[in-house]
């Protein structure tokens, strides 16, 4: 138990994605079988035991510790399973804490699976007798069933791949074939036996992905026009009735989130994988695509609630057909791909899903003309497909390419600066800028951390730091001087900011060292570019 | 009647020696528990205290009158006889014994009961009213073995030769005590330290501590640090100073990295449970053994602690002084 709670431990405080990596790579080739296996489905989201409820925790412990004394702490520490395992009381001839060696990670999980709703508590308690403050934290997390360390399935996957020398889409590719404690992906990992077939198993495959556009035209008798629409790319794999039905909801970076659109996995009963963008409908456009903004409502949630799912309706606009039914057709030029899939939407329920139209454009300079008039929130650009082209795996040149709409500029004001994370951990590299309203106050409406080269951030670092009026924690307040020309996608109504605004993808395009703070842009003028 | 030891928001007033114990305003006649800044201030007229802490309050303030009162050492000042004992919190910490009516008091200042290479044990003083600090008066706060969390450092040191470890420390107390203790565990390389430690540590040589070999970290290029641990104010730890270090590990020695939290909100990726205070079972085993009539708790999570007091049949209340608890001393 002791190196997968230190193993938690680490990846609470270690903020480098290659840092969480190698300690999970660590943990994945030095801890014993099925120890590792139990982890792996820990940290990636398979293990939900939640052998007890986190009020049967709180009884517990005010069980054993005055109940006041317990109130407060958690007052302060916040997380409940944090405060129990720090008031944990030790035994009474036991001089310090100690994990005593006694439990394994797999022991542990075990007498979870196995114990009665009844047995739990004490089960759990003399289990906590044997930890330390650490042990009794990852136990108490594994028994309620939510870990919430702070990494994706994806990087956990990663980490593994990264421990046995494997590619993490192989991984990937054969995970749904398995279960905890995943011992033939082990025996595979390192050499025992040949690779598991994933054959019948909801697995993900990676994504083909666009390089921006940089030449002026490209021909369009090489290449198809298509919008570029603002939600997630998302691909909807189905095992079909054959393999038991089971249908998976990916994102772009591989992690499984069905459990967000449950609506939309049980619209789709097909054997086959798709790509497409996940959208929900908006109300206000006739029941078209609304803005990335609505969207945002739907994402990072475990579970959703009815409510949600009406007032959110989800459905995917989809691009490409990977496979269908036995055939893979990822080698096929992008027009047979493009055939199939349009045959492939008459079974598909018209709730739930729309196609992707190609657009109709005579030349390159027409096609320009579309793009520079399209105003739909949900546009983000225009794809440009190579018509022949297969379906591979990640970025590769000159076959698919990304022209997104020009974005909107502003001249902001600096309001407020934060330190950013990792290697700009010590530069004041997050800026919250404001534009005025008609009574010459300043309200903020977004925030950046990107856009600017290496000494144009220390140029801003030691302008912040020349420049702070108040300090909250992290947060300095400068003053209100220095005009940042800020880039953004779009920018849409939102009741999250006093000034209504939200703007999608800013970023700091220029530092107008020489325009006064005062003749920086209007909420006003900002709002006319609402979409 | 009032009592004739008074707490005011600002100090612990001594009215028959007519003097304050730890006043955060400048007064005449000043009694002064320890050198920590929310207890040792400057512009007092005239200043009790160890010899120590008034070489600290020299360093930090330039102040040079005081009398110096060797532990043990009994003083008279209008009817109250006072002793300074050992408060085991930093060099020249001390609790005050006041003697006055036929009653005593014990203001503790802040104090730990942890061995502290640096400083002289507490001393436990019977006493009728005990005046206590409640820094980590949670029974969250466990502080656990020392040895054991140097043994932390320095695996992450040795598992890491490229990279330095950067261990954020308060300046006084704290830094020497980490450095004593990693000199008590063997490790004699050079130590690198922030510059803003480096009075201080001098100043400990002086009083005869022996921290072994340290270096200014400012103008050291960071190729001679990888594999070095360096010390600084906690203030410095995320800071633009040390961009000069070479992939520094942060770690920081506190009381506070008992919760995880705390240690994510300042960055830290090696907390350190390291502290110059009482944890809660210290903060409860002390009051039973000194067994006061009345508990009085200056600074802290008070409201705890006297929950505590009234629940194990010990008259407790709190005071609330103002500018007490600095975060970072910890």
């Amino acid at each position: 138990m002791r190196a997968f709670s230190q193993l938690l431990d680490g990846l609470v405080y270690t903020r480098s994605r290659n840092g969480k990596l190698a300690l999970i790579a660590a943990y994945m080739r030095a801890a014993p079988d099925p120890d590792r296996g139990w982890a792996l489905a820990a940290l990636t989201g398979n293990l939900d035991l939640k052998a007890v409820k986190a009020s049967v925790i709180g009884e517990m412990i005010r069980a054993r510790v005055d109940p006041v004394l317990f109130e407060m702490s958690r007052d302060y520490v916040g997380d409940l399973a944090e405060t129990v395992a720090l008031l944990w009381p030790r035994a009474h001839d036991e001089p310090a804490e100690l994990d005593d060696g006694s439990l394994s990670l797999s022991g542990v999980i075990d007498r979870l699976h196995n114990v009665s709703r009844a047995a739990a508590p004490d089960a759990l308690a003399q289990m906590m007798d044997h930890l330390d403050a650490s042990g009794r934290f990852a136990l108490l997390k594994l028994a309620t069933g939510g870990l919430r360390v702070g990494i994706s399935a994806r990087l956990a996957k990663t980490g593994f791949a990264q421990a046995f020398g494997l590619d993490v889409d192989d991984v990937e590719q054969v995970w749904h074939a398995l279960a905890p404690p995943y011992a033939a992906l082990f025996d595979w990992a390192e050499g025992r036996s040949p690779r598991p077939d994933p054959e019948g198993t909801p697995y993900f495959r990676p994504f083909m992905l666009a390089h921006p556009l940089e030449a002026d035209s490209v021909d369009l008798a090489d290449y198809a026009a298509e919008w570029k629409w603002d939600g997630i790319r998302i691909q909807i794999v189905g095992t079909g009735p054959k393999h038991g039905g089971e249908t998976r909801l990916y994102s772009r970076g591989g992690d499984d989130i069905t459990g967000s659109f449950p609506e939309i996995a049980q619209a789709f009963t097909g054997h086959a994988v798709l790509d497409g963008e996940l959208l929900v409908k908006g109300e206000f456009q006739g029941g078209e695509a609304a803005s990335f903004n609505a969207l945002q409502q739907r994402l990072g949630r475990k579970a959703v609630s009815a409510k949600m799912m009406a007032d959110y309706p989800a459905f995917v606009r989809l691009y490409d057909l990977l496979i269908e039914g036995d055939d893979d057709l990822r080698a096929l030029p992008w027009e047979q791909r493009r055939t199939r899939l349009e045959a492939y939407m008459a079974q598909l329920s018209p709730d739930r899903f729309d196609l992707s139209a190609v657009i109709d454009a005579p030349d390159f300079e027409a096609l320009a003309d579309i793009r520079a008039g399209a105003r739909d929130a949900a546009i983000e650009g225009i794809m440009l497909k190579r018509r022949d082209s297969p379906y591979v795996a990640g970025r590769k040149a000159a076959l698919w390419y990304k022209w997104k709409r020009d974005p909107l500029t502003a001249d902001c004001v600096m309001m407020y600066a934060q330190r950013g994370h990792g290697k700009r951990s010590s530069f004041y590299s997050d800026y919250t800028f404001g534009c005025w309203t008609a009574d010459g106050e300043l309200l903020p409406v977004g925030k950046a951390y990107s856009g600017f080269t290496d000494e144009e951030l220390k140029w801003l670092d030691r302008f912040v730091r020349q420049n702070t009026v108040a300090r909250f924690g992290p947060v300095r307040e400068v003053e209100k001087t220095l005009v940042l020309e800020v880039a953004f996608d779009s920018i849409h109504d939102s009741k999250r900011h006093k000034s209504g605004l939200a703007m999608r993808f800013p970023r700091i395009a220029r530092i107008r060292k020489d325009k006064p703070a005062a003749e920086a842009d209007r909420i006003e003028g900002l709002k006319r570019l609402v979409s | 009647m009032a009592h004739w030891i008074e707490p005011h928001p600002t100090g612990i007033y001594v009215r028959p020696a007519d003097a304050w114990i730890d006043p955060s305003q400048p007064q005449e006649r000043a009694l002064v528990t320890h050198g920590h800044a929310d207890h040792a201030r400057g512009g007092h007229g005239h200043v009790w205290a160890t010899r120590e802490t008034l070489a600290i309050m020299a360093l930090r303030y330039g102040t040079a009158s005081g009398t110096a009162v060797g532990y043990g050492e009994e003083i008279r000042l209008g009817g109250v006889t006072i002793r300074y004992v050992p408060a085991g919190h930093v060099l020249g910490s001390a609790q005050i014994i006041l003697d006055h009516a036929g009653e005593r008091v014990v203001v503790t200042g802040d104090y730990k009961r942890r061995p502290d290479p640096t400083c002289l044990p507490f001393e436990p003083v019977p006493c009728d009213i005990f005046v206590t600090e409640a820094t980590f008066g949670l029974p969250v706060f466990h502080h656990p073995d020392t040895g054991s969390e140097m043994d932390r450092l320095l695996h992450a040191l040795h598992a890491n030769p490229d990279r330095c470890v950067l261990v954020g420390a308060y300046a006084l107390g704290k830094a020497q005590r980490v450095i004593c203790e990693l000199r008590a565990r063997g490790h004699h390389d050079p130590i690198y330290i922030h510059g803003a430690l480096e009075r201080m540590c001098a100043l400990y040589a002086d009083f005869g501590v022996d921290m072994g070999k340290l270096r200014g970290a400012t103008g050291v290029p960071a190729k001679e640090m990888r594999g070095a641990i360096v010390l600084a104010p906690p203030s410095a730890l995320n800071d633009r100073w040390s961009r000069r270090l070479p992939d520094p590990i942060a770690a920081m020695a506190s009381g506070w990295m008992r919760v995880r939290q705390r240690a994510r909100q300042r960055n830290v990726e090696l907390p350190l449970v390291i502290s110059d205070h009482a944890d809660w079972d210290e903060l409860t085993d002390t009051i039973r053994e000194v067994a006061p009539s009345e508990t009085w708790i200056t600074h802290g999570r008070e409201e705890a602690l006297l929950h505590w007091c009234m629940t194990h049949q010990y008259r407790a209340r709190a005071l609330a002084l103002v500018g007490r608890e600095d975060e970072e001393d910890g």
